[in-house]
């Protein structure tokens, strides 16, 4: 048997969606998204999304690559096989620094998109939005709101209602498939 | 005075999917096939080139003493410059928030992979052993020997395989969306084409090509589902990685530079370099960018994204850095006279009237001259006029690679030591391959990914504005 997974909210402009996605928020869910096909501008703020936690993966990256260009530069170079060039010495922090400076935006780089991957639990090839029969509109012109089941608020009757309440182009349950067993 | 429109004829987001989706999703067009055919063939030189010279050594590339660095480091920086213009037009122009670049960012960093998969085979093999190409990475061979870290050769290293690798990652992150629209019209666009197919084979090749498209696209997508929650840090990881390639686009052709400045030779050994490269660089992928846009735009009926105020954009570009390179020529004479160094003085002058004069004078007028034009109007909006200069501004940074390389070697302290070094065949040959191979990819991209990042486009649009029935 197929499991409710949400209830879906269609609409057709940007200042609809944004309208709607600042109701469902004032009206107190917690579990919801909006979807859409490029990011709009103000939508954090209406749906009370707090600041991405993706710099602390860049940072943790650029700092270990900063470190590791710096230790290898040391290790191969003055520790493990000390090596004589023109009588300089074996370490110093200024030569490394072009192989530290690429080594930081490497590994930073690796930990941003890492990062990216790691708050938004992809990749996610099944996800019960994808159910939606016009979901390839999603990523094309159109927008939608979807409050989850599993929200404390929800209930199938009175949600349908709210969402019907914005008049949006259609409201569709969302079931999902994959739970059934 | 009112912002002129990125997007023109008011196009909406249904439009602009189908148009760039439409590239990739409808039947091959019989010129992609004729250009695909010559550009494998055009490749084909590269590769014999490389044979021969793997098979014989790296005298087949006219390289003797006293020049031992002849056209394959010139190949190289003038690759890796052209590709320094995808990089300035994903990054630091989106740092700036200069909202046309998302109509050419895609194709743009598709040309800086590209560019960098062809500069690297320079370096590569002209170390002659390939097969000891390993040792310039840090990893323990069996001499028990590391790579020297004060080596500027192997900071480029380190620069180059980053520059390729932060590139290619950023592409990948924008790609992401675009590609996920691609896999969601799969089924919709295997339903028209088989319903077009006549013959039974015909509908067994759509079958085939949509399980294809079904896992290239929908394995690459990761499973993107445009939720807001995804946006918010998608964007976020965005404008980061745009942060880090902006300092590392900066530091790659500085590094490119160090290869030259480090070392004492009249001509190189110049703390200008740095700078100048890296304004040369920006300027010769511009070139190029216009070189590839310019029929791309007219093939695919591109207008109304890449509009004249795209080119009127990249041609100020042009101007901007060709003038600082032009400036940067005066400035190298300028200190070489100030300077009072008899051999430093010496080097500029034969640059500009010795035996390299020919190659000296192409690229004057090729880079100081040529963008001069694009002060105008009338000259920005001959769009056949802007791919000719954009075609000399290519030939002219080539030459600037090769005049600072060559002349410099070829003259250098002592006249018992010079020599007059032409190419060889095999150089020619090699170099002219890697236009091929470029070619080649850069046809493979337009055919499998969305040519224009159009999620961004559709994010910059005034469509995409969530006040925009209150605006007065």
């Amino acid at each position: 048997m197929s499991k409710t997974y949400g209830i879906l909210a269609l609409f057709d402009t940007p200042p609809a969606i944004y309208e709607a996605a600042k109701s469902v928020r004032k009206a107190g869910y917690t579990k919801w998204d909006v979807i859409t096909p490029c990011p709009l501008h103000g939508m954090d703020g209406a749906m009370g999304i707090t600041r991405s936690k993706v710099p602390i993966f860049t940072f943790i990256g650029g700092f270990i690559g900063f470190w590791v260009g710096m230790f290898i530069a040391w290790y191969m170079g003055a520790y493990d096989y000390p090596l004589i060039v023109n009588g300089m010495p074996y370490f110093s922090p200024i030569f490394p620094f072009p192989v530290a400076y690429e080594m930081t935006i490497l590994l930073a780089a690796f930990g941003t998109l890492g990062g990216m991957f790691v708050t938004n639990r992809l990749p996610m090839h099944y996800h019960p939005v994808m159910n939606y029969d016009r979901f390839e509109r999603l990523t094309d012109d159109k927008f939608a709101v979807i409050i989850e089941a599993e929200d404390a608020l929800f209930d199938m009757q009175k949600t349908r209602e709210f969402l019907e309440s914005f008049g949006p182009a259609e409201v569709t349950v969302i079931t999902d498939e994959e739970e059934a067993e | 005075m009112p912002r002129r429109p990125i997007i023109e004829n008011g196009r909406n987001f249904a439009w602009i999917t189908q148009k760039v989706c439409g590239i990739v999703e409808g039947r091959t067009p019989q010129w992609w096939w004729v250009a695909f055919v010559i550009s494998c063939m055009v490749s084909s030189f590269t590769l014999m080139g490389l044979v021969y010279l793997v098979s014989t050594g790296t005298g087949v590339w006219g390289l003797r003493s006293p020049v031992m660095w002849g056209w394959a480091i010139v190949n190289f920086v003038f690759w890796i410059g052209i590709g320094h213009a995808g990089t300035l037009i994903s990054a630091i122009l989106c740092l700036l928030r200069q909202k046309w670049r998302t109509s050419i960012n895609r194709a743009a960093e598709a040309m800086t992979i590209f560019a960098v998969v062809c500069a690297g085979i320079f370096p590569l093999f002209h170390v002659g052993r390939v097969w000891f190409g390993w040792w310039l990475l840090p990893i323990p061979n069996s001499n028990a020997i590391w790579p020297n870290f004060r080596s500027p050769l192997e900071w480029d290293v380190f620069a180059v395989s980053t520059y390729g690798t932060v590139s290619l990652l950023f592409w990948y992150m924008g790609l992401i969306p675009d590609l996920a629209t691609l896999r969601d019209r799969t089924r919709m666009v295997f339903e028209k084409r088989v319903a077009e197919a006549k013959t039974g084979f015909a509908v067994g090749f759509e079958k085939a090509y949509f399980v294809f498209r079904k896992y290239f696209y929908g394995i690459l997508a990761m499973g993107w589902r445009g939720s807001n929650r995804h946006w918010s840090n998608y964007e976020m990881a965005y404008l980061l990685l745009a942060g880090l390639a902006t300092p590392l686009v900066l530091s790659v052709h500085t590094v490119v530079s160090f290869d030259f400045a480090v070392a004492n030779l009249p001509g190189w050994h110049t703390t200008i370099f740095p700078p100048y490269f890296v304004a040369g660089a920006i300027f010769s992928g511009f070139g190029m960018v216009l070189t590839l846009m310019l029929p791309l735009r007219a093939l695919f009926g591109l207008q109304d994204l890449i509009t004249q105020y795209h080119i009127d954009c990249m041609c100020k570009i042009c101007l901007a850095t060709g003038s600082m390179v032009g400036y940067a020529y005066a400035m190298e004479f300028f200190i070489a006279w100030y300077g009072a160094n008899p051999y430093e003085g010496f080097a500029f002058v034969n640059r500009a009237f010795g035996q390299y004069a020919w190659a000296y004078w192409i690229m004057i007028s090729c880079n100081v001259i040529t963008p001069q034009f694009f002060w105008f109007k009338w000259a920005r909006k001959n769009l056949m006029l802007v791919w000719i200069l954009s075609c000399f501004i290519n030939v002219g940074m080539w030459f600037e690679r090769f005049v600072i390389t060559v002349s410099s070697l070829a003259n250098d302290f002592m006249p018992s030591n010079w020599d007059y070094y032409s190419p060889t065949v095999v150089d020619i040959f090699t170099f002219f391959g890697t236009f091929g191979l470029f070619g080649v990819l850069f046809l493979l991209f337009i055919r499998f990914l969305p040519l224009l990042a159009f999620a961004e486009i559709k994010a910059n649009s005034p469509d995409a504005d969530v006040h925009r029935d209150s605006h007065h």
